[in-house]
């Protein structure tokens, strides 16, 4: 049972998404796991076959408890590795698996019979996480139709739903915000800083882009924000990474968490990886995919166990300044107020320009108030190139 | 060519999909839809998303601020949805 975020003690196995025999390769979202951040997907870290499965759904189960064995290329059967607390190490493989092996693709392929389907109607039903062979074809010849697939409520959207509803989940998620905060509180010395940045250009540039692009290709201003952190976290390392055991760990890529409010209470931040060796293309499709999921309650285990760093665009409801509280164990979190109209002196002038308040939490174990204005300014000067991001 | 009826039951199906836990039924036809829904520019653009895939409409950037109400947005796709 992987920890996915630091205060997480257990949680309940919805559904297997394997069986015993079964090819599998990291990444490959291997069962459902319900917590108190609702119904998330979780992904297998190693590649090679399921050995056997150890858990059943419906069962509560502590974080760093064995779920299944997975067995990887040469390596005898029944080779389980002990549990341990560590939720990354729950059963290692011994050495590192090969990258996706060929026999993968016709073990899953006989798994089941392909319903007929549309190749468009197939992708939508991946992406939603629908079972085509529940879905009743339309088209000719009974074949599946985009329409069929959409028409269809997704089971597991459903499953999701109903336990993001219930007051339990509620009470269960505002007790881990509790907890991490509390947490964090008590642990991280926070100093703040803010600094107002000029967005007028960005702003420019970002209007100019749209003008040519299909709604499906479209900028917000957010995107531009997000990538500005990532690459100016290249020069502060310190700011990217983990306070542990008494020493700074420098993360081991910029993966940005996202805070998204969650309209029916709570709040999740879960990670874009590698922001800042994503194009701008890129990033936004994953924040309008991040923050759909979130919302529509199905997050994967990696995005809510990775974050190395947060980023909160809270502005967005009208404030001008926030200052947050660092996500344990992460070192900083920079908060973005609203975009504004302010006047704004520059070269002797008073203008009125696009501004946004920029606002850091750091920890001061792991850096000081002159890098962490250093590293403001870095944000500022990016944000003042916007084609260059 | 969508009826005002057709084109309304799509726009609450897309909203449906990216605001799951709000009550649509109760959604007044003139309230606004960022308000009511309380759903922010992320949100707001995979709506539009939304339409385009349903409808194939291309919705400008600058008609966006057209699509504030439920009997905005009916009234803004019967005229552009389907007379590309």
């Amino acid at each position: 049972m992987p920890s996915l975020g630091a205060d997480m003690e257990a949680g309940t196995l919805v559904e297997w998404r394997i069986r015993p025999g079964d090819g599998v390769k990291r990444g490959d979202i291997v069962a459902l796991v319900e917590t108190e951040k609702g119904v998330i997907e979780v992904e297998i870290f190693a590649s090679g076959i399921v050995d056997s499965i150890l858990a059943s759904p419906g069962e509560k189960v502590p974080v760093g408890t064995v779920l299944a064995t997975i067995r990887v290329e040469g390596e005898p059967a029944e080779a389980a590795a002990p549990s341990e607390k560590k939720p990354p190490e729950v059963p290692k493989p011994a050495a590192p698996a090969p990258e996706a092996p060929a026999w993968i693709a016709p073990i899953r392929e006989a798994r089941t019979a392909r319903p007929l389907a549309s190749p468009v109607a197939r992708r939508r039903a991946e992406e939603s996480g629908l079972d085509l062979s529940s879905v009743t074809g339309t088209g000719e010849g009974g074949i599946i139709t985009l329409a069929d697939v959409e028409g269809a409520p997704s089971r597991i959207e459903e499953k999701a739903k109903r336990s993001l509803a219930t007051a339990d989940q509620l009470t269960a998620m505002r007790r881990a915000i509790a907890a991490a905060m509390t947490r964090s509180k008590r642990e991280i010395p926070h100093y703040y800083l803010a600094t107002p940045i000029g967005m007028s250009r960005a702003v420019a540039w970002l209007r100019e882009v749209n003008l040519g692009r299909p709604v499906t290709n479209r900028l917000l201003y957010s995107v531009l924000i997000l990538r500005a952190v990532a690459l100016a976290l290249r020069d502060f390392p310190e700011m990217n990474g983990f306070w542990l055991d008494g020493a700074f760990k420098p993360g081991s890529g910029i993966h940005v968490g996202i805070a998204i409010s969650l309209r029916q209470g709570g709040l999740v931040a879960p990670a874009i990886h590698d922001v800042d060796k994503k194009d701008l293309e890129e990033l936004m499709r994953s924040i309008l995919d991040l923050v759909n999921r979130a919302r529509t309650g199905m997050l994967r285990s990696s995005e809510l166990s990775d974050a190395t760093i947060t980023v909160s665009n809270l502005g967005e409801q009208g404030v001008e300044t926030i200052f947050g509280i660092i996500y344990p164990p992460q070192v900083a979190l920079v908060a973005f107020g609203a975009l504004t109209e302010q006047p704004w002196a520059e070269n002797g002038m008073v203008g009125a320009r696009s501004v946004i308040m920029a606002g850091l939490s750091a920890d001061h174990r792991a850096s000081d108030g002159h890098r962490g204005g250093r590293f403001l300014s870095a944000i500022d000067r990016l944000l003042q190139e916007p084609e260059k991001l | 060519m969508r009826t005002r009826e057709e084109l309304r039951e799509v726009v609450l199906r897309v909203l449906g999909r990216i605001a799951p836990e709000a009550d649509l039924k109760a959604l007044g036809p003139a309230e606004s839809l960022r308000e009511e829904l309380d759903i922010d520019s992320v949100d707001f653009l995979n709506f539009m998303i939304g339409l385009n895939a349903e409808l194939g409409v291309e919705i400008p950037e600058a008609d966006a601020r057209k699509l504030s109400s439920l009997e905005d947005c009916i009234s803004y796709l019967l005229s552009n949805a389907e007379s590309r």
